[in-house]
């Protein structure tokens, strides 16, 4: 027998356990507050995105729903202390170059992930070219010009073709890792029905795979064809700009952003008026792409 | 059994072997793509060895000597990029810095019950709407709204701190403070996007063993959901970095391209990015074979940061998922 008085201990009294959750205890007050910095974060994280939109809309807004408005959409960029003008050679090139990116990029991207996602996901070769599409994504953007400069540049000279090509090795990334998402996620018992009734892997792919995955698919490609319309960098010194329409697709081509890039710095408030009613275009035709996507991706209820 | 392949063959019925026709074109479909998914690995290959071959004069020319050098002067055939390395980690870091504290705490807002579901698909939308608007738009926004709003701050802070490092300088115009900020805008979407994916990979069961321990909702962040998201947390972090380093117009239009090392928050510096943006397009061709073993460091620095980041992403999914 020990000599430890059992009975003392249990007849001690016990303070009561607390269970009940305390506002003031210092535990309460640092998730409160806490909380509150969580908040504030989530409420300033927005501030920036509103403010861009409001500027956009009162500084650029003046321009393109005033009266002038189809000036500024079909009139070539001002001159110095040139009053009016407009933005016409910006959007036509930089639909022209996106155009171009995306006939080159959708198909190729497409194949691609059909190779990956349906074909032999787990090949050596997939793994890599998966691998590769993802260090591709985190490749500065610039990246895509000055291989294209070192290309085709240098012995064709600054043409939409060369702008449409930089955007198109942007857009591929992108197309390749959404629609090969968008494959993987058919059902393997729908592919394993049309096996069955004989169904050669081509078969499979376009009358099942591509049509179950489809909604997936043009969300994975209107996102990169928004993408490509904001991008600037591999355009600098692969479409370079120009003043007046483009005639032929071998020529220097001018674009919204390169416009934006120009204007800004121009000390001429003209110009930086059509800066502003530039980028508010630009951001209308990139957000179209954007919510068009998002409500097709929307899943079916 | 001949009944029941007679029955296959016949053309009633949809089901049945492939007929040669239908064989041939699944093979000639097959390659091509293959041929697509090899694409990928024939481009990539390509604009390495492309930017490699076109920088290799400056290679011979400058060697090691170009990454520590620190003029870059087209007349003297004088070229180093030391500066705009230094502005690169300095800009990508400082953004990495603001921008990973935000995009954390917006993760955790929209994974840890502070709003209705609903709300939080709604202001996730917000935060990607963030990640569409072009890095040029940024550039303008900063240079009309960001930079007029920062000078009373930073002539404040110079005027009476000035001897500390940071504030070393007076914001003159385009500078670090406008850019980094700008920056930690443009990467918030990817660390907050990346991070949420880690918070929703941990198991619902967590949260509520801890819940069930009595636990307020801070301690069950910081002790249980923390720990077990890191490795995802950490992967948004380099991988935004990634984003960081490669970013170019917003910089080329908010960093003052300058060519100095400073600590300073407020003077101009410049990136390797936005370097390859301003000088390119007016290069001659001595300079462009020295811009290409810019773009190649640029390359190399990216490339290591966005590997060691997808290397973290890969093991944080094998970890909750346990294959692959």
């Amino acid at each position: 027998m020990s000599d430890i008085d059992l009975s003392l201990a249990a007849e001690a009294p016990r303070p009561l356990p607390q269970l009940g959750r305390q506002a003031f205890e210092p535990r309460a007050l640092k998730s409160g507050f806490l909380t509150g910095l969580t908040w504030l974060a989530a409420l300033l994280a927005a501030v920036p995105l509103i403010s861009v939109m409001y500027l956009l809309l009162v500084q650029g807004g003046t321009r393109l729903f005033g009266a002038d408005f189809a000036e500024v959409l079909t009139g070539l960029p001002p001159a110095g202390f040139e009053m009016g003008g407009g933005i016409g050679p910006a959007i036509v090139g930089t639909l022209a170059m996106v155009g171009i990116a995306s006939v080159i990029s959708i198909p190729l991207g497409i194949l691609a992930a059909i190779y990956l996602g349906v074909l032999e996901p787990n090949s050596r070769m997939a793994n890599t070219s998966r691998f590769l599409a993802k260090v591709l994504t985190g490749f500065p953007s610039i990246m895509a010009g000055v291989f294209v400069y070192a290309v085709m540049v240098v012995h064709w000279g600054y043409s939409a073709w060369a702008g449409g090509v930089a955007l198109a090795v942007l857009m591929l990334r992108t197309v390749v890792l959404a629609a090969e998402e968008a494959m993987a996620q058919v059902p393997q018992r729908m592919k394993d029905a049309a096996y069955g009734m004989g169904c050669t892997r081509t078969q499979v792919i376009w009358k099942v795979v591509l049509p179950t995955g489809m909604p997936g698919i043009l969300t994975g490609v209107l996102l990169a064809v928004a993408g490509a319309a904001g991008e600037s960098a591999p355009l600098l010194f692969t479409a370079l700009f120009s003043n007046y329409f483009i005639s032929q697709l071998s020529e220097p081509t001018a674009s919204l952003s390169i416009l934006i890039y120009n204007f800004s710095g121009m000390p001429f408030p003209n110009q930086i008026e059509l800066a502003w009613t530039a980028s508010l275009v630009l951001v209308l035709i990139v957000l179209v792409f954007n919510i068009l996507a998002r409500l097709i991706g929307q899943p079916k209820v | 059994m001949t009944k029941l392949f007679d029955f296959a063959d016949s053309a009633s019925s949809v089901s049945g072997p492939p007929s040669s026709v239908e064989y041939a074109n699944d093979r000639i479909f097959r390659g091509i793509a293959w041929l697509s998914a090899s694409l990928i690995i024939v481009l990539t290959a390509y604009i390495l060895w492309e930017i490699g071959r076109e920088a290799v004069p400056a290679i011979g020319k400058y060697g090691l000597g170009f990454i520590t050098g620190t003029t870059w002067n087209v007349n003297k055939d004088e070229f180093g990029v030391l500066p705009e390395i230094w502005g690169t980690l300095y800009s990508s870091l400082l953004a990495l810095f603001l921008g990973g504290i935000f995009g954390i705490a917006i993760a955790i807002f929209l994974t840890q019950d502070f709003i209705h579901h609903r709300l939080a698909t709604v202001f996730r939308t917000v935060i990607e709407m963030l990640a569409a608007i072009p890095s040029v738009v940024f550039g303008l926004w900063g240079i009309f709204v960001l930079i007029p709003l920062l000078k009373p701050g930073a002539a404040w802070l110079h005027e009476h701190v000035g001897w500390f490092p940071l504030f070393s300088t007076d914001l003159a115009g385009p500078g670090m403070a406008p850019a980094a900020l700008v920056l930690a805008i443009m990467i918030l979407p990817t660390v907050a996007a990346i991070s949420v994916d880690a918070f929703r990979r941990i198991p619902y069961k967590v949260k509520e063993a801890a819940y069930g321990m009595g636990t307020t909702r801070w301690e069950a962040i910081i002790k249980v959901m923390l720990p077990t998201a890191s490795s995802g947390i950490l992967a948004a972090l380099v991988l935004g970095f990634g984003r960081a380093l490669g970013e170019t117009m917003a910089l080329a239009m908010l960093i003052g391209n300058a060519n100095q090392i400073s600590l300073s928050l407020f003077s101009p510096a410049n990136t390797l990015a936005s370097l390859l943006a301003s000088t390119f397009p007016e290069a001659g061709k001595i300079e462009v074979q020295a811009l290409m073993y810019a773009a190649l460091v640029l390359l190399v620095i990216t490339f290591i940061v966005n590997v060691a980041g997808l290397a973290v992403q890969q093991y944080t999914i094998r970890k909750f998922e346990g294959k692959k």
